[in-house]
């Protein structure tokens, strides 16, 4: 459990690199926890760094029914932004992206933050207006926005289709330079490793099955490697959330889709910043191994599949070509999904739930990889305090019946459409 | 790509129709007057892993709304109904 510096990585070289030592341990799973947090991505490893670091919560266990970021740590399109505009959402997003930009030396541990700019194309002057409202309200809370039009655009990106038979004409851009990729693996690693030097236990291959009840109490979960007790129990399993609540008899206002994603062969570098296509829903930028990373649409139905179907990979690739049409011969490498927690409003849920004992982070709908630090700060804070921090204060179950939706797509109490 | 079998038109690709949602949710009476009920039928969704009854609508075919019963992990599906004539 060494620093790491570029004096360990000389002293390593020089002794063949076989004196690196584990990065966490493997623990066998301890009778009781003060908290057992359930789900080993990126979410819950930082609520166990920001329990132990920022709350001196160290007996803490993470238990993952597979591996380290398995889940959609390991299968999102890795951007990072705060391009969030309803109240609530802003100040949240702009927390996570201000810890992004020091994660790499919070957790001595290179996440490969790359602040190269996130673009927001748009395709006609009502498209532009409802843009501009957004970089305004980002503005009036501190947060970088900048526009520019068809010109300016045609000399930042080159390469997208400004030709008279476009599908969609370029009428200009939106900007948040401060936004752009992670290495998503290194994320959930780093924080593991954080947790771990601080004494929590990180437990793989132990799959939560159930609850131990006091009454109407949960002080523990039954696990495949048998009864782990706790003061507190923390769900951070986006994308199995709805399963893993109903067997605590919770149900909750989300359905799981599945979002696919892929990466194409490696090129020379082409696409330097984040680019979205505001003709449909489609996202690209490139890879630090030369991969350009594509992005689209959610499939449409209920789906714990943890694959995607054709229809959508077709529509994705023609959206690539729509707005860059020099992709057309490049040959895809890979494609795959994950589960996304969609909720009525869009909008995740970090709070204390109704049931003693239980709390619950999820929801994350599309927006999770880019909430991971901020999601982990705020729901620590929560489990610690028993009271919301002031960003997370409006990710509440019951803002539901109360009418405080937090509906950024304005799209109503339909999952698939956010 | 899933294949969807329309009681109508025989198995069709997923591509001619639209998704609607949980075919199990029942709109209260318009009487009804308990918040709870009402907040329970537009957000709650018991979003089960595993067997789904679910909405289709053949809107490329011969546009009538059915009900699906299909599994949300593996995508088998265990059979189909014209929606007007599904067990309430």
């Amino acid at each position: 459990m060494s620093h790491y510096s570029a004096l360990s990585i000389l002293r390593n070289g020089l002794s063949g690199n076989k004196e690196w030592s584990r990065a966490w341990r493997d623990p066998a799973p301890k009778p009781s926890y003060d908290v057992v947090i359930v789900g080993g991505g990126g979410h819950g490893l930082a609520t166990a760094y920001y329990l132990a670091k920022e709350h001196g919560i160290r007996n803490v266990a993470v238990l993952e029914k597979g591996w380290l970021g398995g889940g959609n740590t390991g299968r999102n399109t890795t951007i990072v932004r705060s391009t969030y505009m309803m109240p609530g959402n802003t100040q949240f997003y702009e927390r996570s992206l201000q810890l992004w930009e020091n994660l790499s030396q919070e957790l001595n541990y290179n996440v490969m933050m790359s602040q190269r700019g996130y673009y927001y194309v748009f395709h006609s002057p009502g498209q532009g207006e409802a843009l501009r409202r957004r970089a305004n309200v980002m503005r009036s809370n501190g947060i970088d926005a900048e526009f520019f039009d068809r010109v300016e655009i045609m000399k930042r990106l080159p390469h997208l289709d400004y030709s008279a038979t476009a599908r969609f004409p370029i009428h200009g851009a939106f900007l948040q330079g401060r936004a752009g990729t992670a290495r998503h693996d290194a994320v959930a690693w780093g924080f593991a490793r954080g947790a771990n030097q601080q004494g929590v236990d990180i437990i793989q291959q132990c799959e939560v099955v159930g609850y131990i009840w006091d009454k109407d109490k949960i002080i523990g979960v039954e696990t495949t490697r048998g009864p782990i007790r706790a003061n507190k129990v923390a769900l951070a399993v986006a994308g199995h959330t709805s399963h893993l609540a109903s067997k605590a008899g919770l149900r909750l206002p989300i359905e799981t889709h599945v979002l696919q994603a892929f990466v194409t062969e490696p090129v020379k570098p082409l696409v330097d910043h984040v680019i979205v296509y505001g003709g449909a829903h489609f996202y690209i930028s490139q890879s630090d191994k030369g991969g350009l990373v594509l992005g689209g649409d959610l499939d449409g139905f209920n789906s714990y599949a943890q694959r995607g179907g054709l229809p959508v990979v077709e529509h994705t690739l023609q959206s690539a070509i729509a707005l860059m049409p020099s992709l057309s011969r490049l040959r895809l490498l890979r494609h795959w999904a994950g589960a996304m927690d969609m909720t009525m409003d869009g909008s995740p849920i970090i709070a204390k739930m109704p049931i003693e004992g239980l709390w619950l982070n999820g929801g994350w709908c599309y927006g999770g990889f880019k909430a991971t630090p901020a999601s982990g700060y705020c729901f620590a804070w929560t489990i610690a305090k028993g009271e919301p921090h002031p960003d997370n204060a409006k990710f509440t179950l019951d803002r539901f019946e109360r009418g405080y939706q937090i509906d950024e797509s304005g799209s109503g109490p339909y999952p698939k459409a956010h | 790509m899933l294949r969807i079998h329309c009681p109508v038109c025989g198995l069709r690709d997923e591509t001619e129709f639209t998704y609607g949602e949980d075919a199990t949710i029942r709109r209260p009476d318009m009487n009804e007057t308990d918040p709870k009920i009402w907040h329970d039928y537009v957000f709650i969704r018991e979003n089960p892993r595993g067997p789904h009854k679910e909405y289709w609508h053949h809107v490329v075919g011969c546009r009538q709304w059915i009900v699906v019963e299909r599994d949300t992990l593996t995508h088998e599906m265990f059979g189909s109904v014209l929606a007007r004539e599904a067990a309430v």
